[in-house]
């Protein structure tokens, strides 16, 4: 005979749960625009406490000092991490807290898949396999989201690791967790908790820096989707209904990434990452050392930086024009960030270059490209955080008509997203990849570490186009002369 | 129930996929985020499967333990989540505002 909850009726709960569930989406609402995106996620915040009060109330474990306890310490731990982490960390701290969500929702289905069995003569085999499904989904969750995070962390290698039969492992792995599933509980269902561990490292191991963005929301995505199963299992709406908008959201975030990156989400998922074959783990091979000795000798290199740029204008033939004359003169300035400025923490100078120019009566601009950086939205966040104004950050479709009509382009760490190649380079792998056309401005300027191409591999035109002016080296230092030289 | 539930499942993933349909790309750093804490929602699944392990007659401690550690979990993906995002969401200033 099961415990009967007598503190509130399932038709309260029922309606309580779809008052929530209505706030939930109206936060929702508010948070996809910028005005109103905080009040939305108060909204948001709010509909979680109250429903973690009804629960707590209806499934009469208020008087349980376990259950406090663990909220205190869950709330403590989260409140000093979200406080202390840095805005360049946020990629990571996304991932990681993904990752603690689907090991919640992988435990949550132990424990129900133990209670769908309790009667061992009549089990509750929809609750039994709702809760494998859950379980296997929270798991691959979880070990998923832990190796991302270490990737982007730089716990892990950055580069995508590859073992040999990658794709027929990945394949192998799927059948046997859908099998052992299905076989419900004939196989323990610990060999099916194990499967799923090792599938979310095998899936996850194998990806690269830049489609990391990719990963992260699919990876979101499926948080949602272990919540909302897990929902299904325990017999509660309320988690079932929110599981869902997040599973289906996170989804169409990932699609939207695609999409800018000309990828095929099977094909991420199946591990052809952004490119293939031998020829390209070449190139990237050439190119990784490139990205992580600008971590590990940021110092030194910016110090030859210095020399090199200097080199790199006596090089250039004393262009038509110089640097201070292109800023000086500028009525109006696109500026294009990427990855590049991430990892330099330019952004502060970037911005001051946008003020300077401000004060000297240009318009300033700046091009967001869907996949600039690690995350979507990276950039935004970093410019943000230096107080530029969100209204002058410009989406690719809105901006990428007036390259050819303003003054001069200012690209800072970014390759792939503006590299014109993309639309004439045909079996590239950026090929087909909308781009900002930062190529069409009269004149470019490039911050880039060095001239290597992009993390796609594929060599940038406008490097050697002569208008553009390279600026090699530290962004920091770089961006810093451009604001020293007019 | 078992086909309600499922139904509600399937018509809340179609309102939300609708729902996200029109933000701008500027937001998607802070909705995945925002997203992301609310996936920790499984606190409530934790705290209904802990609920019936303390309700039952001889539940073990181990299980206990197993809801505990997913209560803990959850609360810092929720509470850590919408932390984040506000203190993301509080850097977003259009010109002229503070």
């Amino acid at each position: 005979m099961p415990y009967v909850y007598t503190a509130l009726s399932d038709v309260a709960f029922y309606c309580i749960s779809g008052v929530l569930v209505l706030g939930v989406l109206i936060g929702l609402i508010l948070m996809s625009k910028p005005e109103k995106a905080r009040l939305g996620n108060a909204l948001s915040a709010a509909c979680t406490l109250v429903a973690i009060a009804v629960t707590m109330y209806h499934y009469e474990i208020l008087s349980s000092w376990v259950i406090w306890a663990s909220i205190a310490v869950g709330t403590v731990i989260s409140l000093i991490a979200a406080a202390k982490v840095k805005m360049i960390q946020m990629p990571q701290v996304v991932a990681l807290l993904n990752g603690f969500g689907g090991l919640a929702s992988a435990l949550v289905a132990i424990l129900s898949y133990a209670q769908a069995n309790w009667n061992e003569e009549n089990p509750d085999r929809f609750a039994a396999y709702t809760a494998a499904v859950a379980l296997v989904i929270g798991f691959v969750t979880f070990t998923g989201s832990l190796v991302a995070a270490g990737k982007l962390h730089k716990v892990l290698p950055q580069k995508p690791v590859v073992i040999p039969g990658h794709t027929a492992i990945i394949v192998a792995l799927i059948v046997a967790t859908v099998v052992c599933v299905a076989l419900g509980s004939i196989v323990p269902i610990w060999v099916t908790a194990i499967l799923a561990c090792i599938f979310g490292v095998v899936f996850a191991i194998r990806v690269g820096g830049a489609d990391m963005p990719i990963t992260i929301s699919l990876l979101n995505s499926l948080s949602g989707v272990a919540g909302g199963i897990a929902g299904i299992a325990v017999g509660n709406i309320l988690l079932v209904a929110i599981g869902g908008i997040v599973g289906a959201s996170g989804l169409l975030l990932t699609r939207v990434m695609c999409k800018a990156m000309n990828r095929k989400l099977l094909g991420i998922l199946l591990g052809s990452t952004s490119v293939s074959g031998k020829k390209s783990e070449a190139v990237e091979e050439a190119a990784e050392p490139a990205e992580e000795s600008a971590e590990d000798t940021a110092q030194a290199a910016a110090e030859e930086a210095v020399e090199e740029a200097e080199e790199e204008v006596a090089e250039e033939a004393a262009p038509a024009v110089s640097v201070a004359d292109i800023l000086a003169g500028a009525k109006k300035v696109i500026i294009v960030p990427g990855y590049g400025m991430a990892l330099a923490q330019a952004q502060a100078q970037v911005k001051a270059l946008a003020d300077k120019l401000e004060a000297n009566g240009a318009e300033v601009k700046f091009a967001i490209h869907p996949v600039a950086g690690r995350m979507p939205g990276h950039m935004n966040v970093l410019l943000c955080e230096v107080d530029v104004p969100y209204d002058k950050l410009y989406e690719m479709d809105n901006i990428n008509g007036e390259f050819a009509e303003c003054d001069v382009a200012i690209i800072i760490g970014a390759s792939d997203v503006v590299n014109p190649a993309a639309n004439t380079a045909e079996g590239t792998p950026i090929y087909g990849m909308p781009v900002l056309n930062a190529a069409d401005a009269p004149h470019i300027i490039v911050c880039n570490f060095d001239e290597k191409p992009g993390y796609a591999g594929v060599p940038n035109p406008i490097y050697t186009n002569p208008k553009t002016i390279m600026k090699l080296g530290d962004a920091k230092e770089t961006v810093q002369e451009l604001i020293d030289s007019f | 129930m078992h086909y309600i539930l499922i139904g509600v499942f399937v018509v809340s993933a179609i309102v939300g996929y609708f729902i996200i349909n029109n933000v701008p790309t500027l937001l998607h750093t802070p909705l995945m985020s925002g997203m992301n804490a609310l996936s920790g929602i499984t606190v409530i699944g934790a705290l209904a499967v802990t609920a019936v392990e303390m309700h039952k007659a001889g539940s073990t401690k181990l299980s206990i333990i197993i809801g505990a550690v997913a209560i803990v979990l959850a609360m810092i993906n929720v509470a850590g989540g919408f932390g984040i995002t506000a203190r993301m969401l509080k850097m977003f200033k259009k010109k002229g505002d503070d």
